[in-house]
């Protein structure tokens, strides 16, 4: 696959024709006076979804609805409001769709749960294999010293 | 005329590629050697076939011949000569036709290369290889006809994407295929091998070799695609966790895990069930990204129900590979006879462990892209699953198989010593973490940077731990040391040059956190300091391309004072598209970067810019390029491996037992 060109090609192709001279991702008049401000900005920009973009955060899209969105969450910063009322505040507007890191609720806990729950299954196929084929060899009923002569062989092989 | 001499040709390799799914495989049940005997030349006339329709199309594109939709479409005759040739796999009709260039000269190489190999294995894994050639060039016929003329040709054409137009585009794809692609080779082995139900250690002997040359072209195509991204779309990214990039990321853990299974294998008979699952998965993971990537799907659920033909086609292809090797798998995993025991504590334990960790990160990656689709389709709800939630599943299950990896290489087979191998790695341990205190202590900056710095340094000083003991154990004389360096087998410094560059790659992941960003408005003759350096904007040139506009922002880079070197960042306007595209201006000093964007050009010479500095970001693509090393390394010696055997073959002697 072409890969990421053609997907991000489209959409930029998409945003660029409709705009031919769009604005571009953060840019120096957005910036707030106020660096402790500006990084707690920057930072909820980039888990925030620009929502006509293909999964880019608004902090680094060029589409002028992200640039709306950063202007907004700065405004709302400014009037003293906290990350989560703003978080708040975009889902009420815009849906769960808006958040780059999905909410944990009942839609998504199998999203969540998903590496924890493929990782326990793994390990217990793993455990169970392991015990049949442990079993199947104390089936072969051999005696401790035959164990042993059994190991020795084994271990011939190697250098 | 060579247009249609090209079709023609492609509708030939599609009858062939019929020929070549049956007749072998009837030859194989009949026992009948004649009948085997057919699919290595058919294979390489198929591949030559499929050349010849690569090659039409692609002097369609050289010569500008704009009575093909194609052409039209996708080409302009002021384009350079370069993006006329790279610009034929630039859009989808191409892409696929590259695909199954790539795959068909996979059949050829093994039609070529794998002549000590068992007959009825070859005829089978051949004809497998042409299930999948015949189903994607009908795809192609059907659906996403390249040769497809127009009525009326225009004079000129649409251009190709100006973010295409790049030298890293040249690269990128066919790499990527490579990979790919490979993968279909390992899956056409595991498919015949469940057939003929012979599954040994032969059977891993043989897919080795191919499965790492998939893997290092996977290796070098991502990361080529990485910096691809990293320096065209201009806000000095590189990973983004996107669908596309995942769809790429999951066959390369996949294949990853393959590659450490086989081994076992090979060695040990061991983790049968796991490699030939891992086979058909590697594959599946790639029919899945060519789905999701030219099927429309990602754009959203209703794009794809829109216009469906190619889609669903592609959807039929995926469901028949992977669901008739699956059924196939379970059919036959139970009566395979598990060979090699291993203790827990072993090299065999060690590589289930990293197989068990690749497989849950590939899930992971799996679950993350494919998740909202999946609820939309249902439910009908929208969300977004971001960097934010690969960053907080993917890590956390990655660092252990960091930590996990120098183990690995130092365990024996069978039975190991955790506590003497930990003694042994006790330095590589000690080093990391004085580093970790250093960097603390001396630099400060985000814990995350400085732990995983720590993790880099373990792991590539435990990379070489195994190596060092081989070569210099004992205080041997220099001679003593390059005569052992020839007695080592060069899949061993291929396994410390692989691990290391992973570790290096982690390193210039790290030191992102120390990195700086400046955005800011830049008026002709200010300067700015990033970093430990400090940048002066002169002005803006205009200048013209072939079939672009562009105004570059000259700026001197200085360091205390003396000027260092000079970067022209630029933005580009491609008239044809109508498309703006920023053009970075890249200083690479030392193995950090000084990385700068412009845009919105002001009347009097202000830009809008957007500076980087990026401390040790190179390693990110060195430690890639590193890891691709030691695969060819291995590889090399892989290869002449197979070349003993047949020669032990033919002298009817047993082939001895590979001395790790």
């Amino acid at each position: 696959m072409n890969l990421k060109i053609f997907a991000r090609g489209a959409v930029m192709t998409c945003l660029l024709l409709l705009a031919p001279l769009a604005a571009r991702a953060v840019q120096p008049d957005e910036i707030m006076p106020d660096p402790r401000l500006e990084t707690r900005a920057r930072a909820l920009s980039a888990q925030l979804r620009c929502m006509v973009c293909q999964n880019e955060s608004i902090d680094e899209s060029h589409a002028d609805l992200a640039r709306d969105l950063r202007v907004l969450v700065r405004e709302r910063l400014q009037a003293g409001d906290s990350d989560d009322q703003i978080r708040t505040f975009l889902v009420r507007r815009y849906g769960d769709f808006i958040l780059l890191k999905p909410p944990f609720k009942l839609e998504t806990w199998l999203l969540w749960g998903a590496p924890f729950l493929i990782l326990l299954t793994g390990g217990c196929i793993i455990l169970v294999a392991r015990r049949r084929q442990m079993s199947l060899l104390s089936a072969n009923n051999l005696s401790e010293a035959e164990h042993a002569k059994l190991e020795a062989m084994l271990g011939e092989d190697e250098p | 005329m060579i247009v249609e001499t090209g079709h023609y040709a492609l509708v030939l390799a599609l009858a062939l590629a019929l020929v070549n799914s049956v007749v072998p495989v009837w030859g194989s049940v009949a026992r009948d050697q004649r009948l085997m005997a057919v699919a290595p030349p058919v294979a390489l006339i198929g591949f030559g076939l499929v050349a010849y329709a690569y090659f039409a199309l692609t002097m369609a594109h050289v010569v500008s011949d704009f009575s093909l939709v194609n052409v039209v479409e996708n080409s302009h005759s002021a384009k350079p000569l370069i993006y006329k040739i790279t610009g034929v796999w630039g859009n989808h009709e191409g892409s696929m036709l590259l695909w199954v260039l790539v795959l068909s000269l996979f059949a050829a190489a093994v039609a070529l290369f794998s002549r000590s190999m068992p007959e009825d294995m070859r005829a089978n894994v051949l004809a497998v290889q042409s299930w999948i050639a015949a189903a994607f060039i009908l795809f192609i016929l059907l659906t996403s006809n390249p040769f497809a003329r127009l009525a009326g040709a225009p004079v000129e054409g649409n251009d190709l994407n100006p973010l295409l137009q790049d030298p890293g585009l040249a690269i990128h794809p066919p790499l990527l295929y490579l990979g790919y692609v490979g993968l279909s080779i390992t899956y056409s082995f595991a498919a015949a091998a469940l057939i003929s139900g012979r599954i040994d250690a032969v059977f891993a002997r043989f897919v080795r070799p191919w499965t790492l040359i998939a893997w290092i072209s996977l290796t070098l195509g991502i990361a080529m695609g990485s910096y691809w991204a990293y320096y065209t779309l201009g806000w000095g990214g590189f990973w983004f966790w996107d669908p596309v990039e995942n769809a790429s990321l999951m066959p390369w853990l996949a294949a990853t895990a393959l590659l450490h299974c086989t081994a076992v294998m090979e060695k040990r008979e061991a983790l049968k069930i796991w490699t030939i699952f891992l086979a058909i998965l590697a594959f599946s993971l790639s029919l899945v990204g060519t789905f999701l990537v030219r099927s429309g799907v990602l754009t959203s659920v209703h794009a794809f129900a829109s216009d469906p033909t190619r889609g669903v086609f592609i959807l039929l292809i995926l469901v028949i590979f992977i669901g008739g090797s699956f059924a196939l798998f379970a059919l036959r995993a139970g009566g395979l006879q598990q060979g090699g025991l291993f203790a827990p504590v072993s090299r065999e334990g060690a590589i289930v462990l990293n197989n068990l960790l690749l497989t849950t990160c590939c899930a992971t990656v799996f679950t993350g892209t494919l998740y909202p689709l999946a609820l939309e389709a249902v439910t009908g709800e929208k969300i977004s699953v971001g960097p934010p939630f690969f960053n907080l599943t993917f890590v956390p299950l990655f660092i252990p198989l960091f930590i996990l990896m120098p183990f690995g290489q130092l365990l024996p087979w069978k039975r190991g010593d955790l506590a003497g191998v930990a003694q042994r790695l006790a330095v590589a341990f000690g080093a990391g973490l004085v580093f970790m205190a250093v960097l603390a202590a001396w630099r400060g900056g985000p814990a995350v940077s400085v732990i995983l710095s720590g993790v880099a340094v373990y792991v590539i000083l435990g990379s070489f731990v195994d190596l060092v003991r081989r070569l210099f154990g004992g205080g041997v004389s220099a001679d003593m040391v390059s005569q052992r360096a020839r007695g080592l087998p060069r899949h061993a410094f291929g396994t410390a040059f692989a691990h290391a560059g992973l570790g290096i790659t982690l390193l210039g992941l790290a030191a992102t956190g120390w990195g700086a960003e400046k955005i800011t408005a830049l008026k002709p003759g200010e300067a700015v300091e990033i970093g430990p350096y400090e940048l002066t904007f002169e002005s803006v040139v205009p200048r013209n391309g072939p079939n672009y506009s562009e105004l570059a922002g000259r700026t001197v880079i200085r360091s205390k004072g003396a000027v260092v070197t000079t970067i022209d960042p630029a933005t580009r306007f491609y008239p044809t598209r109508r498309m703006n595209r920023s053009e970075a201006g890249i200083a690479t000093l030392g193995l950090g970067q000084v990385y700068m964007s412009i845009a919105d050009v002001a009347a009097n010479g202000a830009v809008n810019a957007r500076i980087f500095w990026k401390p040790l970001v190179a390693l990110i693509w060195i430690g890639a390029l590193i890891m691709a090393f030691g695969g060819c390394l291995s590889l090399s010696d892989l290869s002449f491996r197979i070349g003993i055997a047949r020669r032990a073959r033919k002298a009817q002697a047993p082939r001895p037992q590979p001395a790790e």
